[in-house]
């Protein structure tokens, strides 16, 4: 689990992030929700360490993240970035394979592992294939594959840091993929998500923050953060919020 | 794409190749061996209970000249082609090349300093000559590639970009010195640094080969060991961080690697250009990008094509001799355009 209070960030001379406290808790998945610009990569950047936080501390397993050894921090946390530069040949099962290099678990293990991570993020039949030769949504769902591998089978003990994960996919996908990253919450593994869609986020979070120039508006259940004034004021876009007919989450309808 | 051969094939095809070209270097020359004297006489050498009847002009000329320059050629093509790795992975660009950290034209200029300098305070004792040509060229691709790395770094952290700017203006810069020192050179000097600059292994001798073979060995036996990190590297630097590595070490590491291999390198047989960027395109083609498989594969085989190109200097207009940085880059400039059209179709 991974915990920050009062954390805030400042790039050049502009304060991009400021007054935000949260626990990554086991078990919980934890949508972060804003506009563009609103600090949510700066707030992912900052919670791995990638960004060094001006005040607030970012505690993993209450000891503060600089002073992990990198394999042992790479073993419990693990961190999907937006977008990949990846510019070689590999085979997709190598690729996903490379989660495990924190890890020494053996090849048979290992291959285990990646089998199933690749079923979970549902790219096993790209497995022999080049990364290269993949699109945009294909290479999406394979790098989500390597860090579920890097967590697998993502018990308690283990932080899930996802940017935005579902960008480039169908909307089958969008729900497959944040299926296997609930699966992993529900296993133990804490789970924090940049998402987009407001109805994915209602439906798979069990906290939302919403973001708003970099600082906290609203942090609560989806029921008491997807309202409409909150929607309005930070999104300034207007909107009904329903029911969901069959499962009772908050449902999100532009008017 | 799908793999021409498994790892296992590709090794043992190029410890064979490596076996022929080693073979073939002892043998052929402005005075050819038959192929099973050479066999006898490296037999015997390596200390086997040969007959060594008749043979003795063959021992002595594989001892003393074709030996040292099979070595030479082992050790700079296995260098060059493990800098390239090296590089293409710290740029994670298939197209990097060991030059453009400016470690090439640094030991250049390190070397035309040498070379113009020496005539200019009137010459150096002769002991110490080949020495000092290796020294100043050794100290300036190290010099030149620390500067590049020192622009490259801001705060702890190193943008590669900027490195590879920094590279390419430094590069100019270098040229540009060795330009001059070569205007100013006089006949007898230009000739030397004409000849350094297009590379050779000729001349090679015990003496000289020793440093080199040591720095060949040590990054031979420590680049490996990164393997892991190179593939998690390639992924990016924050991925690589994710997975656990150090990756401004594993940055300082690999430069260091390629300063000292290349420095090394080029001191003793001058600027031999294209191992270092087809060797590992080359390997990656047949058995794909996976530095555990890619190191050592390049290795055998920039150790191999650089005796198999010494092997054309060598016969191509014997009994003169053509500068091998002339052939490397005959063979390794149209290839590398077969790959830039090959990317783009």
């Amino acid at each position: 689990m991974l915990q920050v209070s009062d954390l805030q960030v400042i790039r050049g001379h502009k304060t991009v992030l400021d007054g935000v406290s949260l626990d990554v808790a086991p078990g919980q998945v934890l949508g972060v929700l804003g506009p563009n610009g609103a600090g949510k990569s700066t707030l992912l950047g900052a919670l791995c360490g990638e960004l060094s936080a001006h005040r607030g501390r970012v505690l993993l397993h209450e000891r503060p993240l600089a002073d992990w050894p990198g394999q042992e921090r790479a073993q419990r946390l693990a961190v999907l970035p937006q977008a990949s530069s990846l510019g070689f040949a590999f085979r997709v099962e190598e690729v996903v394979g490379m989660g495990r290099l924190p890890h020494r678990t053996g090849q048979v293990r290992d291959r285990e592992i990646v089998t199933a991570a690749l079923q979970a993020a549902d790219a096993l039949h790209l497995a022999e294939r080049s990364y290269l030769a993949l699109s945009g949504g294909e290479r999406q769902r394979v790098h989500l594959a390597r860090v579920l591998a890097q967590l697998w089978p993502g018990e308690a003990g283990r932080t899930l840091l996802l940017d935005e994960p579902t960008s480039a996919l169908d909307p089958l996908h969008q729900h497959t993929t944040l299926q296997a990253v609930r699966g992993f919450a529900d296993r133990g593994a804490a789970v924090l998500v940049i998402l987009h869609d407001l109805n994915l986020a209602a439906r798979y979070c069990d906290r939302i923050l919403l973001l708003e120039n970099g600082r906290p508006y609203a942090f609560d259940t989806p029921e008491q953060v997807l309202q409409p004034g909150a929607l309005k004021a930070v999104f300034g876009l207007d909107v009904l919020v329903q029911r969901h007919p069959e499962r009772g989450h908050p449902l999100i309808i532009a008017r | 794409m799908t793999r021409l051969v498994s790892p296992r094939t590709l090794f043992i095809a190029l410890g064979l190749l490596c076996l022929l070209a080693v073979w073939l270097s002892l043998a052929l020359g402005p005075v050819s061996l038959p192929l099973i004297d050479t066999l006898r006489v490296g037999l015997r050498l390596l200390g086997l209970p040969v007959n060594g009847d008749g043979l003795e002009q063959a021992e002595l000329i594989l001892g003393q000249i074709r030996l040292p320059r099979t070595l030479l050629g082992l050790a700079v093509g296995a260098v060059l082609a493990l800098a390239g790795v090296a590089m293409q992975g710290l740029f994670r660009n298939p197209l990097a090349d060991p030059g453009l950290v400016g470690v090439s034209s640094g030991a250049a200029l390190g070397a035309a300093i040498a070379i113009v300098g020496s005539t200019w305070v009137g010459g150096v004792p002769e002991v110490f000559a080949p020495y000092l040509l290796s020294l100043c060229a050794f100290l300036g691709g190290l010099g030149v590639t620390a500067l590049v790395y020192r622009l490259g770094s801001k705060e702890g952290q190193t943008s590669v970009a900027t490195m590879l700017l920094a590279g390419i203006a430094l590069t100019a810069l270098a040229s540009s010195a060795v330009g001059l020192f070569t205007y100013l050179a006089d006949d007898a000097t230009l000739r030397t640094l004409t000849f350094w600059n297009l590379g050779s292994l000729n001349g090679a001798s015990y003496q000289r080969l020793w440093p080199l073979v040591l720095v060949a060995t040590g990054v031979a036996l420590w680049l490996p060991r990164r393997a892991e990190a190179l593939n998690a590297l390639l992924l990016g630097e924050s991925e690589a961080r994710h997975l656990g590595f150090e990756v401004e070490k594993l940055k300082r590491e690999l430069v260091f690697c390629t300063a000292l291999g290349v420095g090394a390198a080029v001191a003793a047989a001058g600027l031999i250009g294209f191992i270092g960027l087809v060797v590992p395109h080359l390997v990656r083609l047949l058995a794909g990008p996976d530095h555990r498989v890619l190191l050592p594969a390049s290795l055998l085989a920039g150790a191999s094509l650089l005796l198999f190109a010494d092997l054309i200097a060598r016969l191509a207009l014997a009994p003169a001799e053509l500068p091998i940085g002339i052939v490397t880059a005959f063979i390794g400039a149209p290839f590398f355009l077969y790959l830039l059209l090959r990317g783009r179709a």
